[in-house]
């Protein structure tokens, strides 16, 4: 299915390489711009299916993509954002998943535009309003529960005890 | 060998003049004695025809050089402690560095050394030379007497006149005398070394000033270490990155296409997506180990807990920080966070860590413990030992303590002004 999308990356090389793979992929790219103000007019004028926005834009050079991409689903629920990152950071995807939409939102590396059927796929799918997170990503969210999982803190036998409980044993019968 | 030429001389007289401090001193002394010459040969010509000059800053800096050469001839006397130069830096050059110049109390001090070099010191020690070279000539008497020179030593009317009488002239009293005027040089020597080293190295105050300067400079370099990193870390994200995600991109879209073709063509832009995906990789976690750009974004709790996440053993996060830190707090913290938990998974053995921290009175205190085996020698490892360096140069404490058996404990203790 051919989208229309708007694309927001800085770095003019980079730019034109999302360009050529989205127009490779059969997609149509409405505006291509290179910081999140622009980013913001153009989802605006032309609402296409799919934003693709960098992070790291100027004239922050911070995060300047996420706060757009966070503001203009907070604005208008029915925009997909995908956002590409530098590097998988959990807090930037917990902000971006944190209001939800309707639409579909995605948190990529950026280095997985290299994997061009993952990429094309991730974007469809996005497009089409699910959530698509990066594999590193979601590694790193599934660690971090488990770190601070209260039922660390026990021994074995209080485990024991607790697994014992649960399958409804009594004191006498445990002991 | 004694440590001083004052302790030598307080020991065995017969040690002593076998040992080497006559010897350092008489040449301390015979060099003082030639730079003397140098120097008065130097200030006459200035004193004699331009008398102005007494009142210039000129001849008031020149006794800069002399007190720089009179530091190390010291070594003579002390050849391990010769003295620093009591100087502060300055411009090189210009009247900045003159001004600088005459209101140091250094420079002040190394005229007054240069004046009593010139007069007192400079009888003194041309009276020792003369002395020594007087007893010498005893000594060589007989040697004088057997070739025939036209050398004669009379008391009152006795006269020696054969080489046997020459030889008792020499050991009675030339051989004795020599050994006093060796001893008098040894005092002279030492007295004028301490003279010099008194008005010569750097006071107190000035020595301080330059462990201030020291430390300032360190700091200012870590600082531009910091700032080079970040440079980097900014440089390889947009540039050879940038160049690798769209070679990988372009290298997947021509796979795409061969897909479909087959042959070896295929196969091997299949295995060039592949090196460059590894490239990518690679790239992706030397940046993370340079600076990693979520401590910039998000700040020392954030980052810690990306180190937790990526860790192979689990990893208890405490971090309770109530905003950001100054940026050398936070990559110094973070660095010896990273540094603790590679130890603990690569030599302790450790099944579980935990890292804690809190900031309070305005400073930061962090210590990362594990369960592992313990036995780590910090003297051993030049991570830590670089960490160590670290720390002190933002003027905090590290602590590591591994008995046999663990658990290893690191600690670290960072005054921090809280932004």
């Amino acid at each position: 299915m051919s989208l229309r999308i708007a694309l927001a990356e800085d770095a003019t090389l980079m730019r034109a390489g999302l360009v050529s793979l989205l127009e490779g992929l059969g997609h149509t790219v409405v505006a291509a711009v290179g910081d999140g103000d622009s980013m913001m007019a153009a989802a605006r004028e032309h609402r296409p299916d799919l934003v693709i926005t960098d992070v790291r834009m100027p004239p922050s050079f911070t995060d300047e993509g996420l706060r757009a991409a966070v503001t203009l689903r907070a604005s208008d629920p029915s925009a997909a954002v995908l956002v590409l990152s530098q590097y998988a950071a959990t807090a930037y995807a917990a902000e971006l998943l944190g209001p939800s939409g309707r639409a579909g939102v995605g948190y990529l590396l950026k280095d997985r535009i290299g994997e061009v059927a993952d990429f094309s796929d991730a974007v469809s799918r996005v497009a089409a309003g699910q959530t698509v997170i990066d594999p590193d990503v979601v590694r790193q969210l599934l660690n971090r529960p488990r770190t601070t999982n209260p039922l660390d803190r026990l021994t074995t036998r209080e485990r024991e005890v607790l697994g014992q409980m649960a399958e409804g044993h009594n004191n006498p019968s445990i002991a | 060998m004694a440590t001083s030429v004052w302790r030598a001389m307080a020991g065995n007289p017969v040690r002593f003049v076998l040992s080497r401090w006559p010897w350092r001193s008489l040449a301390y002394v015979v060099s003082s004695v030639a730079v003397i010459s140098i120097a008065w040969l130097a200030v006459l010509p200035l004193l004699l025809f331009s008398p102005l000059l007494l009142f210039s800053p000129l001849l008031l800096l020149a006794g800069m050089p002399i007190g720089a050469l009179e530091r190390r001839r010291l070594g003579f006397m002390e050849p391990l402690a010769v003295p620093g130069d009591p100087h502060a830096p300055a411009p090189p050059g210009g009247w900045a560095w003159v001004r600088l110049r005459v209101t140091e109390a250094a420079t002040w001090r190394e005229l007054g050394y240069c004046a009593c070099l010139l007069s007192v010191l400079a009888v003194l020690d041309l009276a020792a030379v003369f002395v020594l070279f007087i007893c010498l000539l005893l000594v060589a008497l007989p040697l004088l007497v057997g070739v025939g020179a036209d050398a004669r030593f009379a008391v009152g009317t006795w006269t020696a006149e054969t080489v046997g009488q020459a030889c008792a002239v020499a050991g009675l009293v030339g051989v004795p005398a020599t050994v006093v005027t060796l001893y008098g040089i040894s005092v002279l020597g030492g007295a004028q070394a301490a003279f010099a080293k008194w008005l010569l190295a750097p006071t107190g105050t000035e020595a301080n000033r330059q462990v201030e300067e020291l430390a300032q400079s360190r700091s200012r370099l870590v600082n531009a270490f910091e700032a080079e990193r970040r440079r980097i870390e900014r440089d390889l994200h947009d540039g050879a990155q940038q160049h690798l995600v769209l070679l990988t991109m372009k290298l997947g879209l021509a796979e795409r296409h061969m897909a479909d073709a087959g042959g070896r063509a295929g196969e091997l832009v299949g295995e060039a997506h592949e090196q460059a995906r590894l490239a990518l990789t690679t790239l992706r976690d030397q940046i993370r180990g340079i600076h990693p750009q979520v401590l910039t974004d998000f700040g020392l709790a954030e980052a810690v807990r990306e180190l937790a996440e990526r860790c192979p053993i689990p990893v208890e996060v405490d971090l309770d920080l109530p905003g950001r830190l100054p940026p050398e707090i936070e990559s110094t913290a973070y660095f010896v966070v990273s540094e603790a938990l590679t130890n603990a998974v690569r030599h302790a053995a450790a099944t579980r860590i935990q890292v804690s921290g809190r900031l309070a009175e305005q400073r930061l205190a962090l210590a990362i413990v594990d369960d592992g085996r313990g036995g780590a020698e910090p003297s051993l490892g030049t991570g830590m030992r670089g960490l160590a360096d670290r720390v002190a140069v933002v003027a905090g404490t590290l602590e590591i303590s591994s008995p046999p058996g663990g658990p290893t404990t690191v600690r670290i203790d960072l005054p921090c002004r809280y932004e």
